[in-house]
């Protein structure tokens, strides 16, 4: 198990620096003027210029830019703004609130899933099952975009039952609606994968046995039929979180969320490398580290899986 | 009771009457498809709905039909009064929990024990089915026992709420001979032991010999015969069971071919009319493409389902 750790942190290494490196030089290769619009309306002074390309290395070939970011990054340092702006307080400013929101939306993601996958699972063809195919199909169809704006009219504007848009304290109440738009699609393919994951082992064996000894159907589903039938879920819920929080972009900008998504809208834009970058590399984490949970998480929940 | 598919509804129980004592053993035998696991699973009330159905009869427990009966008494009866182990213990076991979690949890849920206790009784169980270090046994995944072992466990799984009947479907076909033997010793020790009733379910003959004392032969969903185990080897009453007993390998017979009932059995969704035997009966004459021949007694303690029942028996 230590020596099945240590194999996959290592397998970490060549992948995080090649997917540093595709990020830094597709921003790199972005076209666009990193001092259009600083000077107001004037082009900037060749003075101006020249000392920024200098203090930023712009005219060195990106794979030796490269390298001074991430040798900075390994030292904490993800670099600073060209306006002089420290994109660690960018990332410290921004990555909670994202990964607040993405949280909420996993949450609502699994509930919501896996109780309308069990419940359609046990009983097929009812009615519903047919309502969850119908919804769930509803779900992956509508563009994120359109499900937000739609509730949001609906129940803030029209209904006012919530606040249509998330205040700077992100309180979890607010965070719902959100949440919801944001894990939409995802709960739509939790929905089915439980389902059929539970229609595929209800007819098991051990499900049979577990009849036969005579145990309360709650037991039988509760415990035996579930405990099998959500492994691949719980495989599926693990990944979605760095997919989540990549995802966020168009669900903060309808909610007002200060989240990363804005932040690297803005910066690409104005083709902040360094920030752009950085929230990238954070996010590669997140799916790095998600992706190791989720195989050590695999092995807990079935044991006949063993690492060498 | 029959089985609803798309191609058709197929009768696979069609007149079964068996029944068992406490300690006796009823061998169920017939070939492969012949619908010994659907009864059983009727009688267990595990079948699968769609596409099982049963459609009529009844299963007496102490004389009081299950079918008709309550779902939270029927499921009391299960693992108490009637229990069952089946053919593939390594799927019929359930992956991802413990072997001592699945027979502790009979104790915790059905006799509310706590779990200590529970513990304790189930390395006990393992015990009694000849587990070796059944304390640390206890704490294994299925996948980590031998197959003679993992059957041992569903015995000992089976037995642990002391059930009246014990049904054992095929409960050696998937393991290697010398285990298969040991497995029979321990079922038939454990039978004599507990003074259960035994319902042994097979296709294989020589097996039943050693621990059976009843035979109930099924083709085609139906019983053929039923009879005391000396006597339906002595003087079998059907011509199915004359085929089948024909067909067993034996030592005074080396070097010459085995016999072997001609013909396949027939497609549940088409069984021919009259006898359903007739197609590959030696005997077969015309009433019986015509009539179906009802089990009934040719001899005191014995049935057979032939028009020609009482000639077979009174031959010599
Ligand atoms: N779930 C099902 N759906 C449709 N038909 C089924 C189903 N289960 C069993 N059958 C049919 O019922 C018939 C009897 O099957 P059963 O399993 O009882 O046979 P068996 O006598 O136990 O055979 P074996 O020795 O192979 O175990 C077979 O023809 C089979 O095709
Ligand atoms: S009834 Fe006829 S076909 Fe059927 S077993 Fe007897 S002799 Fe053979
Ligand atoms: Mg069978």
């Amino acid at each position: 198990m230590g020596r099945y750790l240590l194999r996959r942190l290592l397998q970490l290494v060549p992948v995080f620096i090649g997917t540093t490196f595709l990020i830094y030089w597709l921003v790199w290769s972005v076209p666009g003027d990193p001092f259009a619009g600083k000077c107001g309306e004037r082009r900037c002074p060749e003075q101006y210029v020249a000392f920024m390309t200098e203090k930023y290395q712009l005219d060195q070939p990106v794979l030796v830019q490269y390298a001074h970011y991430m040798q900075n990054l390994f030292q904490g340092d993800f670099g600073e703004t060209f306006s002089g702006r420290s994109v660690n307080d960018i990332i410290v400013a921004a990555y909670p609130n994202t990964l607040k929101l993405a949280l909420v939306a996993l949450a609502i993601e699994a509930l919501i899933g896996i109780t309308a996958g069990v419940l359609t699972g046990l009983r097929r063809n009812g009615f519903l099952d047919n309502l969850v195919l119908v919804s769930t199909l509803f779900l992956i169809a509508l563009p994120v975009f359109v499900i937000g704006f739609v509730l949001q009219w609906l129940l803030g504007v029209q209904w006012g039952i919530v606040r249509p848009t998330v205040s700077s304290e992100m309180r979890l109440t607010e965070l719902l609606v959100p949440g919801f738009v944001l894990g939409s699609a995802s709960m739509a393919y939790v929905a089915r994968l439980a389902r059929t994951s539970i229609a595929e082992n209800r007819r098991a064996d051990y499900v049979r046995t577990a009849i036969a000894k005579g145990l309360p159907m709650r037991r039988v589903v509760g415990v035996h039929l579930l405990r099998n039938s959500l492994i691949p879920v719980v495989t599926l819920l693990g990944t979605d979180l760095g997919a989540l929080m990549g995802g966020a972009i168009v669900t903060e900008g309808i909610f007002a969320v200060n989240g990363i998504g804005r932040e690297v809208y803005r910066a690409i834009v104005t083709k902040e490398s360094a920030t752009v970058v950085s929230i990238v590399v954070v996010l590669v984490l997140v799916y790095l580290v998600m992706n190791l949970l989720v195989d050590l998480l695999y092995a807990a929940l079935d044991p006949r899986i063993r690492y060498e | 009771m029959e089985f609803r598919t798309r191609d058709g509804v197929a009768k696979v129980i069609n007149g079964v009457t068996y029944h068992v004592d406490a300690g006796e053993t009823l061998a169920v035998l017939g070939e492969s498809g012949s619908g010994k696991s659907v009864t059983a699973q009727t009688v267990m009330g595990i079948l699968d709905t769609p596409p099982g159905f049963v459609t009529g009869g009844q299963v007496r427990f102490h004389g009081k039909d299950m079918l008709t009966m309550s779902d939270e008494e029927r499921r009391r009866i299960r693992g108490e009064g009637i229990a069952m182990i089946f053919q593939d213990a390594l799927s019929a076991l359930n992956p991802v929990f413990t072997v001592g979690f699945q027979i502790a949890e009979q104790f915790r849920v059905r006799r509310g024990m706590g779990r200590a206790e529970a513990k304790k009784r189930a390395i006990e169980m393992l015990d009694q089915v000849k587990i070796p270090n059944a304390k640390s046994r206890f704490s294994q995944y299925p996948h980590q026992f031998s197959g003679g072992m993992r059957q041992r466990a569903m015995i000992a799984m089976s037995l642990a709420l002391d059930p009246e009947v014990l049904i054992a479907d095929e409960p050696t076909t998937a393991l290697d001979v010398t285990v298969q033997a040991q497995i029979m010793d321990l079922l038939a020790e454990l039978q004599r032991e507990r003074q259960m009733g035994l319902i042994l379910i097979t296709h294989d003959l020589g097996v039943v010999a050693d621990v059976a004392d009843r035979i109930a032969v099924m083709y085609a969903g139906r019983i053929v015969e039923e009879a005391d185990v000396y006597e339906l080897y002595a003087k079998p009453a059907h011509p199915y069971t004359i085929g089948l007993l024909e067909s067993i390998p034996r030592l005074d017979e080396k070097g010459q071919e085995l016999r072997t009932i001609k013909g396949l059995p027939p497609n549940l969704m088409n069984i021919p009319p009259g006898c359903p035997f007739n197609p590959r009966c030696p005997m077969a004459q015309p009433v019986c493409r015509e009539k179906i021949p009802p089990l009934l007694q040719v001899a005191p303690g014995r049935a057979s389902a032939c028009h020609f029942a009482e000639e077979l028996v009174s031959r010599d």
